[in-house]
């Protein structure tokens, strides 16, 4: 790899001239503003450096380190206070009344299924879950101000991207339940949803390996905007928490999407924990969105517990996203992790309990809207009790429904793998038919939609 | 968040109404039995931990291993399961040598499978810490603390996400001595430990075993141990040699395994597999969980159609011991390889390979393998996809009876 980049690297030398970009791209003629190319020759009194790697620094004769916690920290940007009062009247919020009831109603779903869900998790109903508790109004508000042809990565906390942008309750508890109607057919792990409707890619449990994607899925979606100037132009959003920013794919990622000026926006949720990990272990320097500054990115924080700051935020992010043709931009969204990593993890071997009281207590995206709300006299506590009632309801009766459900076919145990099943698969699918036609007692079967017929179509239709 | 408002209640109650399948076996950590198993199975779902016969349930049983010295054959023992014995060994050797250091994600706080339980707190976060989130990172890093003197034993969280440490092990950990030369740096001294194997629920991300591909690579040690007792020699040993090894631990074992286990330090044999049982007819070769099916599976035939298998526990999956299994073979002239991973390319595949250019005149039977399929493991599919007691057991029948 070292090798083959040397030799990139003296061939630079041949494309020194004008009008050249060093990434030796050929097609944008847009200047990338501070990574435009010059010709000039190094002369005794240049005030600037005329080395490639840095092309308007000015020189200087003091020695001086750059010191970041030095710096003021990154502002974080918010349009109402914590008792749901907005700061600046004239902006507003940019909301309709109406539109921030809905992402209520969408805030409430969240937490209610979640609680439900937990519970249920915890009586063994189902193997595993993830909740939101304390990120509902990121995703919820984020997802809110997207285009619907917008191409969605996400990392496994933003069940509020699919709720928001359509994913029903009995697609949820199809997927959780791992039913025959699931989407994912019972092969991922709960919460790890997808749709290609909602044109959301499906979840992987590897973390940060989707942000990469969501930067080549962005080229692809530059060149389509480039060629199919009639379509509404689209944009990625990748999410991912401040751990999986640890990863060297999200160095990666920002960075080839810097360079190829993807319209993309990504999403840090910077909840504090990762699993167990404080931030204080996770990383030095001024959070995430100091990052973005280093692969020359437009970056913003944000309340994430202002789910007006999260739409106006995300709003200006895609127009920015679009802007020439494209570019990437980093959005750090501020929240706490209020529920536990998961229902594997019990979170008071690492953290005070206080602290999570503190937080509930203090402030959270739900509250934050309700008082909003409130002060707009459209809501009220008769309204809330009716609509915590009417979820409920809802959801359970997703939950019964997705429960009975019989579970897919053993068929897509080996479906999906390649293309079409392979010849050392039939052999396996062949072994497997004879264990369980000879020993029918040892295996549950029929719970299996279609049962050992499911495994027979396999190997009886001979695929071309 | 919302007030727990008695409506919430009001679902708890609901969720509380009796239902058909409320097995707390579920749960991630508390797994016990395989939930696959049928009602009327009389085969799957008979590995039992409390009373199988790889496990020492007496400290007398405990201390004839012949394999331990005579100073701790002649001391205590200890009921513990997998993941203390893993701790026991990690604080025997910050404790011996002050060249250990423990680390990786969530480690701090005792780990998300509590290996790594107060170690923090006695040795201090200087040996003992958290990394950030990136195994590339963290795996690159103890490579360079063991190439200059260290003994690093990092923690990837799960085996399944230890690819992105993929270059730093292969191109890296592998070749260090081998690329040095003259100079006599290498990288011995390190220690990669991760969960492995299937729990049942794991899915795609939580369920892979890719010893296969680490055991393609030379320049590494992998190890996967069976038992408390074998985890804690066997991570000792690892820590001690000179050469990278990948360790890993089979995760439903961490709570199921439980045993007597010598309470004094001690080393087993990084080049040694192991006869967990001796017999005439046939040779099962496996390790780590898998072991246990296998037993379940040699009980049940033993007593239906009364044949007499060997069980090899490999133990050391590379390099691995060739003259026990060869032994074995040769005496009963028939083997079964048996491991979760997928069949193409597996440890099964050189395990049979190298049976039939030693022992083929003395085979009776194929060499079968019995393994995970040609597929992912998909959730709900894990109880078809990985050998269970039913198959290892026919497999038993239909070599005895080619």
């Amino acid at each position: 790899m070292s090798l083959r980049q040397g030799t990139r690297r003296i061939r630079i030398n041949k494309a020194w001239e004008p009008s050249r970009c060093l990434s030796g791209s050929q097609t944008p003629r847009i200047p990338f503003g501070w990574q435009e190319c010059r010709s000039v020759a190094s002369t005794a009194s240049a005030e600037r450096v005329l080395f490639p790697g840095a092309l308007n620094s000015k020189f200087t004769n003091t020695l001086k380190f750059l010191r970041p916690s030095a710096n003021e920290a990154i502002s974080t940007y918010r349009v109402m206070d914590q008792s749901g009062a907005v700061i600046d009247k004239e902006a507003g919020v940019d909301t309709e009344d109406e539109e921030a009831l809905e992402l209520y109603r969408n805030m409430v779903c969240l937490s209610i299924m979640d609680l439900l869900m937990f519970e249920a998790q915890r009586q063994g109903r189902l193997s595993f879950y993830m909740v939101s508790a304390g990120e509902e109004g990121i995703s919820i508000g984020s997802a809110s101000v997207l285009s619907p042809a917008d191409v969605v990565f996400c990392q496994y906390r933003e069940t509020g991207v699919y709720m928001q942008r359509g994913f029903t309750l009995d697609q949820f508890m199809n997927q959780l339940f791992a039913n025959s109607k699931d989407i994912g057919l019972g092969r991922n792990m709960p919460v790890h949803y997808g749709s290609s409707e909602l044109n959301i890619h499906t979840i992987s449990s590897t973390l940060a390996t989707q942000i990469p994607h969501a930067a080549g899925a962005a080229y692809a979606l530059k060149l389509q905007n480039q060629q199919q100037p009639e379509v509404p132009p689209r944009i990625t959003v990748c999410y991912f928490g401040e751990g999986a920013a640890s990863e060297g794919d999200f160095h990666a990622a920002l960075n080839i999407a810097a360079t190829r000026q993807v319209p993309a926006i990504f999403i840090c949720r910077n909840n504090g924990y990762a699993i167990s990990t404080p931030t204080s272990d996770q990383y030095r320097g001024d959070g995430i969105a100091s990052r973005g500054a280093g692969y020359g990115m437009d970056t913003l924080r944000v309340d994430g517990n202002d789910i007006f700051a999260v739409r106006r935020a995300t709003k200006e992010a895609r127009r920015l996203a679009l802007e020439n043709g494209g570019k990437p931009v980093l959005i750090e969204m501020m929240a706490y992790r209020v529920g536990h990593h998961s229902t594997s993890d019990d979170s008071f071997a690492y953290r005070q309990k206080v602290e999570v009281e503190d937080w509930k207590r203090r402030d959270n995206p739900l509250t934050r809207l309700r008082k909003w709300l409130e002060s707009r006299n459209i809501w009220d506590e008769a309204k809330e009790r009716e609509l915590r009632s009417r979820l409920r309801k809802e959801i359970l009766v997703a939950f019964d429904k997705a429960e009975k459900e019989k579970k897919p076919g053993i068929k897509h145990a080996f479906e999906g793998v390649w293309e079409d099943i392979t010849e050392e698969q039939k052999m396996h699918i062949e072994e497997l038919t004879d264990i369980l036609q000879r020993y029918p007692k040892e295996y549950d079967i029929e719970q299996h939609e279609g049962g050992l017929a499911s495994l027979l179509e396999l190997v009886k239709t001979d695929k071309k | 968040m919302a007030a727990k408002t008695p409506s919430i209640r009001a679902l708890s109650r609901y969720l509380l109404r009796p239902q058909t399948s409320l097995h707390s076996c579920c749960q991630h950590r508390t797994q016990r039995k395989p939930y696959s198993a049928a009602a009327g199975a009389r085969l799957n779902g008979t590995v039992e931990y409390d009373t199988t016969s790889l496990l020492h349930h007496t400290s007398r049983s405990a201390l004839a291993n012949p394999e331990l010295p005579a100073d701790v054959r002649k001391g205590q023992t200890k009921r513990i399961n997998l993941y203390t014995a893993v701790n026991e060994a990690l604080r025997h050797a910050l404790q011996t040598d002050e060249r250990v250091l423990v680390f990786g994600e969530d480690i701090q706080f005792g780990g998300v499978f509590r290996c790594t339980m107060n170690l923090a707190a006695d040795f201090g976060t200087e040996r003992v810490f958290n990394t950030p989130l990136s195994e590339q990172g963290l795996v690159g890093f103890a490579i360079g603390a063991a190439s200059e003197g260290m003994r690093p034993v990092a923690e990837i969280q799960f085996a399944d996400y230890v690819f992105p440490a993929f270059d730093q092990i292969v191109n890296e950990a592998a070749k260090y001595r081998y690329r040095s030369g003259t100079t006599g740096v290498h990288c011995g001294g390190l220690v990669i430990r991760m969960p492995t194997g299937v729990v049942g629920h794991g899915a795609l991300y939580h369920s892979q075993s890719p010893e296969a591909l680490f055991a393609h690579t030379p320049g590494l040690r992998v190890v996967i141990p069976r038992s408390p007792t074998q985890a804690k020699g066997l991570l000792l040993s690892a820590i001690r040699t000179n050469d990278p090894v990948i360790f890993m631990e089979p995760k439903v074992l961490y709570r199921a395994a439980v045993e007597q286990v010598p309470v004094d330090a001690y080393h087993l044999p990084l080049d040694k597999a192991e006869v967990l049982k001796t017999g005439k007819d046939v040779t099962i070769v496996s390790y780590g969980t898998p072991l246990y099916t296998c037993s379940a599976s040699i009980e049940a035939a033993e007593k239906d159609f009364g044949c007499s298998a060997e069980l090899i526990d490999l133990r050391t999956i590379y390099p691995w011991d060739r003259e026990t299994v060869l032994k074995s073979v040769k005496k009963t002239g028939r083997a079964i390889v048996v491991h979760e991973s997928m069949m193409n390319a597996g440890v099964g595949a050189e395990v049979a390979a190298t049976i039939q250019e030693r022992a083929f005149l003395r085979l009776e039977a194929p060499v079968k393998r019995v393994t995970g399929w040609a597929t992912h493991t998909g959730l709900i599919f894990e109880k078809f996809i990985i050998p269970d007691v039913t198959r290892v057991y026919d497999a038993i029948k239909k070599t005895i009876d080619y």
